[in-house]
């Protein structure tokens, strides 16, 4: 609820909201807060006190918890992040008031203090992908199973710009195990929880866990649109062209067991067993066995015999479970939940947490991704001759910067610009009329 | 002697003055001191046939039945207006009209549709499916909601709805089973609507949008074709009607895949239109209430401490079951103790996840969820106490609502995930591993056959309740609807048990 709805509520019990608050008039000739843009450069419309309400949170060394920071300039963010010299820094929500006066707030009764702006956001972890890869577990990554990741980066991207409509969306290495993701467009910055929830539970497909065989659900006589478009122009590339091979999927007794668990036909599993089992004693062939026994596995489910739309449906519930974006969906539903600023460090692994360019996210190679000592020698190295603004230009990260700078945070900062101005022109436009009226 | 309450308060309005009346029952105490004569509120609210009896003390006011009065919530030339048009169609609430009413039907009313609202959430908890909760929801409000005389039924419904309101509007908790129901109950009533009767609640809703044109439907046609297939419906035909929304409008619709959205916007079919009127109705209905709460925290809450918020919380309370909600629970209890609790009393659901915490020290956000509000602690006394890592930072604070534990319900509605190991097991393990589960809690195996059998017919709170009964050896006639449900019985006849056993001479 916005302030000025919980002010009328406060006069009367007012059911519909439709009351009109008087509208402030300004004179058509000059308007004095047109000086304030000649002055500082902020145009008047602009609501000052909106960095204020942001919530930064800094992880300190000795784990070290500070939680809702505020700041009422770049610069002081900026000399406490010299001063606190944070190993993490955390973004959270914009508060209906400045989160670090919130207990002022929490002693008048009213519950003001609530999140009302926060970009749309998702996190992407590989430790959720570990029965599905067998290079590394857990926090590991290398690059025969980053493709997943690269996966998540097509299918959400697409989405977000083609079916949802938004446009400013940034991509970012977590620098460890992920990837994470801000969609900043105004639109979804306003979005409620359950709006949020409901472009999460959109982008969900039911997978399943270690306590059932099923892996994914995947009902109906046809795909969604969404599904369709990401089977067809991603996850099936993705898992026939790299993952088959990469993973080894078929190679051992072990890994093909696991997929044919998936297949609900004892005759069509029994023969391919036999098939392979049979197989493994003469492996003359010179063409890889992952794709071999995928072929078979895919000609014997589609082939005449076997009737009925669920066989076929088998291969596509393979394909899904292994290469299906899996989303951490509690962090993109709340509004109040925090995400690693982009550019931390990663005090783990020392890589700095880079942009990543959605239309070139194949060649994203997180392993090599610049490290703070190899920016601190690269600075080094170039001495102090050049001017301090371009002294990252010179290093590894020049390139994310230059990227962060032209391909997102410009075009982004044009449309909070226009949107500003005609949200201020409406008000005008509005303000004129009520003196007409 | 049944007397009902009312608590007056006054909204001085041009041209008069208007009074929100809240009506509740209450029982006549031994001694009524200091009696004041209620003048003000018998001048300008009681118009018509005075009270018979009126007693005004600090405490209480009491009123004898019965009585006519007029009221008005929110007196404004628009909603009369509006009154007179909707008189034939489904009422939106928006406004309380001015309207006569006995007062003893004040209580009466809002008993009748409290019966309706909560029949409706107990058939949703039994997990019915949605054409039983159609056939349900119309015979609750048949069997409640009729008036002997028809041009009064318009006027039960909407007074019946606004009397609730007040009752529900004080806690995050009964706001949201109030706005849950009532939203529940709009969607089955609008359904049942004419086709004109719709357009013209949309058009109220101000939701005034235009159909797809026939160029437009040509281009989208086949995307249109794949969505309705997806859902195992007909092709859409080519006088079919579509809306072009925001997403945002139809959140539901966008969380089961059931439209077709593109640059922004959700292609909706006429008859997904409920969908798009019911979020309106919830959204309104929830800004209402938050604002009736606010009038209700900012100056009656302090004016009716002694009297009206007694009142008020037994009559929410009472018909509302068991309350939950409640924070006593494990929170005295030590980690030792609740190994042999969980053997002993808990439904799967919960023994698995704490089984598994026991064994990772670690759960995911849903399992922590799940248990944690099982066993009534606090998320972070929960992370500190029983699990030693935390996987995120969520927001603590401003998330102090979600203190209710989660129903049998919610927790078959969940979908578990990778590493998770939340949901109800016997809609989420395999076989496999139920039969195993179950063999170690200890079931015989003729009736792990009769629960896999529930299983199969998916009547998963079933499943539960013969588990239950195979556990205790004893049975559970109201069927089990919550693990929290589970553990008080299963502790009340293992109590039991220990009384009736006989005393043992060391
Ligand atoms: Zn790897």
């Amino acid at each position: 609820m916005t302030k000025e709805e919980a002010e009328n509520g406060r006069d009367e019990m007012e059911i519909d909201g439709c009351e009109q608050r008087e509208a402030i008039a300004i004179p058509e000739g000059f308007n004095p807060n047109y000086l304030k843009v000649f002055y500082d450069g902020k145009h008047p419309g602009c609501d000052q006190s909106y960095f204020g309400r942001r919530e930064f949170s800094f992880t300190l060394e000795n784990d070290i918890y500070l939680r809702f920071q505020s700041f009422y300039s770049v610069s002081e963010l900026e000399n406490s992040i010299r001063e606190k010299c944070p190993v993490k820094i955390d973004i959270g929500p914009v508060y209906s008031v400045d989160p670090a006066k919130r207990r002022a707030y929490a002693q008048t009764g009213d519950n003001v203090f609530t999140p009302v702006e926060r970009e749309l956001i998702f996190d992407i972890d590989i430790s959720d992908y570990d029965d599905v890869r067998y290079c590394c577990s857990g926090a590991d990554v290398c690059l025969e199973c980053w493709p997943l990741m690269t996966i998540a980066i097509k299918v959400i991207d697409t989405s977000l710009r083609d079916d949802f409509g938004f446009n400013h969306i940034l991509w970012v290495y977590s620098g460890r195990r992920g990837v994470h993701c801000w969609v900043c467009d105004g639109k979804a910055r306003r979005l409620t929880n359950e709006q949020r929830a409901a472009i999460a539970d959109y982008f969900r497909v039911y997978m399943g866990n270690e306590n059932s065989h099923k892996k994914v659900s995947l009902t109906g006589p046809a795909f969604h649109p969404f599904l369709a478009r990401a089977y067809t122009d991603v996850l099936r590339n993705f898992f026939e062209m790299k993952l088959l091979s990469s993973q080894n999927l078929f190679s051992t007794e072990e890994r093909y067991e696991k997929i044919l668990d998936m297949i609900h036909d004892e005759s069509v599993t029994s023969e391919l067993r036999g098939k392979w089992q049979e197989n493994r004693r003469s492996t003359t062939s010179k063409e890889d066995i992952n794709v071999i026994r995928w072929e078979q596995l895919k000609s014997l489910l589609q082939s005449g015999k076997q009737k009925g739309q669920g066989l076929r449906r088998c291969i596509e519930e393979i394909v899904f479970s292994y290469t299906y974006p899996r989303l951490d969906m509690e962090v993109s539903k709340h509004m109040n939940h925090l995400l690693k600023a982009p550019f931390c460090v990663h005090p783990k692994t020392g890589r700095v947490c880079v942009p990543i360019d959605p239309n070139q996210c194949e060649e994203f190679d997180p392993t090599a991704v610049p490290t703070l000592s190899k920016l601190l020698q690269e600075l080094n190295m170039g001495g102090l001759k050049s001017e301090v603004d371009n002294d990252w230009d010179r290093t590894s990260l020049g390139k994310s910067i230059r990227f962060f700078r032209t391909s997102f945070l410009q075009p982004l900062l044009k449309s909070c610009k226009e949107e500003i101005e005609s949200s201020y022109n409406a008000k005008l436009q509005q303000s004129k009329n009520s003196i007409n009226w | 002697m049944l007397l009902t309450y009312i608590g007056v308060d006054k909204v001085a309005k041009e041209g008069g003055v208007f009074f929100n009346l809240f009506v509740y029952s209450g029982s006549i105490p031994m001694e009524l001191p200091e009696v004041y004569p209620a003048c003000e509120v018998e001048n300008k609210a009681m118009r018509g046939s005075p009270p018979k009896t009126f007693f005004l003390t600090r405490k209480n006011y009491y009123i004898e039945m019965p009585l006519t009065l007029k009221y008005a919530l929110r007196p404004n030339s628009q909603n009369s207006r509006q009154l007179k048009k909707s008189v034939f169609t489904l009422p939106l609430y928006r406004s309380a009209p001015v309207l006569e009413v006995r007062l003893e039907d004040f209580e009466l009313f809002a008993m009748d549709r409290l019966r309706v609202l909560k029949g409706i959430s107990d058939g949703l908890s039994r997990g019915k499916k949605p054409e039983e909760m159609e056939q349900l929801e119309k015979d609750l409000w048949r069997a409640n909601m009729r008036h002997p005389e028809a041009s009064e039924v318009v006027n039960k419904d909407i007074i019946s709805h606004f009397v609730l309101r007040l009752v529900y509007c004080r806690t995050e908790d009964l706001r949201k089973w109030f706005l849950s129901m009532e939203t529940t109950l709009f969607r089955y009533r609008f359904r049942h609507e004419s086709a004109e009767a719709q357009r013209a609640l949309m058009a109220k809703f101000g939701l005034s949008y235009k159909a797809v044109s026939s160029s437009e439907f040509e281009c989208v046609k086949d995307k249109l074709g794949q969505v309705a297939r997806s859902l195992g419906q007909p092709l859409p035909t080519a006088d079919a009607i579509f809306y072009k929304v925001p997403f945002e409008e139809v959140p539901e619709l966008v969380a089961g895949r059931r439209v077709f959205i593109h640059k922004g916007n959700a292609y909706i079919a006429s008859t997904q239109v409920v969908s798009l009127v019911a979020t309106q109705f919830r959204s309104h209905l929830s800004k209402a209430l938050i604002l009736t709460n606010r009038k209700w925290t900012s100056t009656m809450r302090e004016q009716e401490k002694d009297r009206l918020a007694p009142i008020v919380e037994a009559l929410c309370t009472s018909y509302l079951g068991p309350d939950y909600s409640q924070p006593k629970g494990f929170s005295e209890i030590s980690v030792k103790d609740i190994d042999d609790l969980a053997k002993s009393s808990f439904p799967l659901c919960m023994r698995h996840l704490f089984e598994k915490l026991r064994e990772d020290h670690h759960l995911k956000h849903g399992g922590r969820m799940q248990l944690g509000l099982f066993l009534k602690v606090g998320a972070e006394r929960f992370d500190k106490e029983y699990a030693y890592s935390i996987r995120h930072n969520y927001g603590r604070e401003g998330k102090r609502t979600d203190y209710t534990p989660y129903s049998c319900q919610k927790v078959i509605s969940s979908t578990p995930g990778v590493g998770d190991h939340h949901g109800c097991p016997y809609r989420h393990f395999s076989e496999e591993n139920l039969r195993a589960a179950l063999n170690k809690m200890g079931v015989n195996s003729r009736a792990v056959e009769d629960i896999m059998n529930k299983v199969q017919n998916r009547h998963y709170q079933l499943a539960c309740t013969l588990t239950f009964e195979a556990v205790h050896n004893s049975s559970c006639d109201a069927g089990i609807n919550h693990p929290n449900q589970y553990f008080s019985d299963s502790q009340k006849i293992l109590q039991s048990k220990i009384q009736s056993a006989p005393e043992i001479n060391n």
